[in-house]
């Protein structure tokens, strides 16, 4: 274990994306008062709080689904006022969301194949006739998908209806949709929300996985304490909107407001 | 609600719409059959303007009155650009404006109006609805024009042997459907087979999902409204071939509006259903009722195609607002 961690704390670069000084207001509701943090390469970021503290919408934020009435975003040495969901998806930022998102009604597969959607270059005339390029580019794609599949051993349910998945497969194969797009930056909301002990397992594994093989960055929300301590590197902590902790999980666990507000609070 | 409801509903529609002119002492088997040819071919096209329809609703959420328009216009600038070349390219730089419209309509109407009330966009399309009338006119004039398939109108009689004087069939109908029934198949292919069509399916299944990864919605919306105009132009040709390119097309198209809530907005299966069933059942009233209320009420009996659509769909909204094929609608929280 202890080598592990030494292991990725050699492999933690420099800022990749930073918010500064971000606040988002609903009408009269304030979801986010100038909130700032950063996230390393390769590190893996964990966003925790009690219910309604912001975590989702600092997502939100981060992926362009809402636009933050002060405040910037840096990434990647640049800097924003708000981002756009696609151009924040060319950009190699992929997410899955706290209530799932996923196309009900299509196979596991089909899914899975939007999220190479990006990279798909052939036109649309080239892919109705199913000629040459475009069903070559169809078969690279799907190689892919396959290698992401048993990555996350979903390989029995390929052509099930996604709807028809329990929660925790379906929990999966939103990641693996997600990791479809090869990300460099993967935002995950409460992935293990409503899961048992063995699936919290099995998920954890996987995102530590994703992690070292791939070397992702990984921003991630959760609630349950002892996985955060678990598997983050550095934590922020959030409580009305406000930013209230920032450091690594012990730095975290011992910081008194985080205990008042937080922990205290709820456990 | 049961999973097989809308099965149920459909024959039940069926039933009475089938057996009940045969009891009624419809004594002529043969001419009930050319009855119900006639209503199936009044809804396929029925069925191919609702299609378009529920393309959009589903794909960007749009109720999209213009539908009807679409039709209208699309089915003059073939009429008027075939005068001056063959019927094929004319067809074919028919389909090129038909992408045009959509292209600018994503751009100057959807794009704009994205984040606001449904309401608004839906007012939006019925300012499409009266430009594309009016400027359908401007550009191509406001005469009944004619389209020529080529192909004879005059109905030959067959099945001689198994009805007693056979069953009078228009030919041209007869490709018609054809036609309709390969186009519908065609999508249905290209939807489930392609990328494109995949993602297609994941915007209308979710848009902001399809949006995070990256699936272009303006793109996909240019891309639906081209679809539902090529499907408009196939419906606005065939019928008008059929009664000529004329200002009333716009107005039997508004039928697709009955056909979508009897099918359910957001089903494609319902929109091809939904026709064929408003196809058949507003002949079967008007030829088989109208007679029966004659005798019973000493009233006029005539019309009852004018309204059976409307009535039926406002049956619908009562019992089953969902339509046959919709989704119950269940707000995520
Ligand atoms: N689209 C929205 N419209 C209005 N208010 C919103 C919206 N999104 C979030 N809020 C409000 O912003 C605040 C923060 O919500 P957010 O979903 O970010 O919390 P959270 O930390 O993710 O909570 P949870 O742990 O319950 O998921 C809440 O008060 C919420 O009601
Ligand atoms: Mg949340």
């Amino acid at each position: 274990m202890s080598a592990m961690e030494n292991d990725r704390a050699g492999r933690i670069g420099g800022q990749i994306l930073a918010v500064e000084g971000v606040s988002l207001a609903f009408g009269g509701v304030k979801a986010l008062s100038d909130v700032s943090f950063d996230v390393r390469e390769h590190e893996v970021r964990a966003i925790i709080g009690p219910n309604g503290a912001g975590k989702s919408s600092m997502l939100n934020v981060i992926n362009g689904v809402y636009h933050p009435q002060k405040g910037t975003i840096r990434y990647q040495g640049r800097e924003y006022h708000h981002m756009d969901p696609h151009e924040v998806a060319v950009s190699g930022i992929a997410r899955t969301f706290q209530s799932l998102a996923l196309f009900k009604g299509m196979s596991v597969l089909d899914n899975i194949m939007t999220g190479r959607n990006l990279r798909m270059r052939s036109n649309i005339l080239l892919q109705a006739l199913r000629i040459g390029p475009a069903l070559r580019e169809e078969n690279e794609h799907r190689e892919v998908v396959e290698r992401i599949i048993d990555f996350l051993e979903i390989q029995a349910y390929r052509k099930t209806p996604v709807g028809r998945l329990p929660y925790g497969l379906q929990k999966r194969v939103d990641l693996a949709r997600a990791l479809a797009m090869e990300p460099k930056i993967l935002l995950l909301d409460e992935p293990m929300a409503g899961m048992n002990i063995e699936e919290k397992q099995d998920m954890c594994r996987f995102i530590l996985d994703v992690n070292d093989e791939f070397g992702t960055t990984i921003v991630l929300i959760e609630h349950d304490m002892s996985v955060v301590m678990d598997i983050s590197d550095r934590v922020v902590v959030l409580d009305y909107g406000r930013k209230i902790g920032d450091g690594t999980p012990d730095e975290v666990r011992g910081n008194q407001a985080v205990i008042d507000a937080y922990l205290g609070v709820s456990h | 609600m049961n999973k097989n409801t809308p099965f149920i509903a459909v024959c039940v529609a069926l039933l009475v719409g089938l057996v009940l002119p045969l009891a009624t002492g419809a004594s002529a088997p043969g001419f009930y059959v050319e009855v119900l040819l006639g209503g199936l071919m009044a809804g396929v096209l029925y069925s191919l303007v609702a299609l378009g329809f529920a393309l959009i609703f589903k794909a960007s959420g749009v109720f999209n009155f213009a539908q009807g328009a679409m039709v209208l216009f699309a089915a003059l600038a073939v009429a008027r650009l075939a005068e001056r070349m063959p019927l094929w390219a004319a067809i074919l730089v028919g389909i090129v404006i038909m992408t045009l419209l959509a292209w600018f309509i994503e751009r100057l109407v959807l794009r704009p109006l994205v984040n606001q009330d449904p309401i608004a966009l839906f007012m939006a399309t019925l300012g499409v609805t009266f430009f594309l009338d009016g400027f359908g006119q401007t550009v191509w004039g406001s005469d009944i024009y004619k389209i020529e398939l080529g192909m004879t109108k005059e109905p030959v009689l067959v099945l001689q042997n198994l009805f007693q004087g056979g069953i009078l069939v228009n030919g041209e109908d007869f490709v018609a459907a054809i036609v309709a029934a390969a186009l519908v198949g065609g999508l249905a292919l290209f939807f489930q087979y392609t990328p494109t069509g995949r993602a297609l399916r994941a915007v209308a299944d979710d848009h902001q999902a399809a949006q995070s990864i990256g699936i272009p919605l303006n793109r996909m919306w240019v891309i639906v409204w081209a679809v539902a105009g090529v499907v408009a132009l196939v419906a606005g040709v065939i019928w008008g071939s059929k009664l000529g390119v004329q200002f009333s097309l716009s107005q039997v198209a508004l039928k697709a509006l009955p056909v979508v809530i009897l099918g359910g907005f957001t089903s494609v299966t319902g929109a091809i259903v939904g026709g064929l069933i408003i196809g058949v059942g507003e002949k079967m009233a008007e030829v088989f009722l109208g007679p029966v209320l004659v005798k019973a009420f000493d009233l006029a009996g005539g019309g009852i195609e004018n309204w059976f659509a409307y009535v039926l769909a406002l049956v619908f909204l009562l019992v089953r607002p969902q339509g046959l094929f919709g989704e119950k609608h269940i707000d995520r929280v």
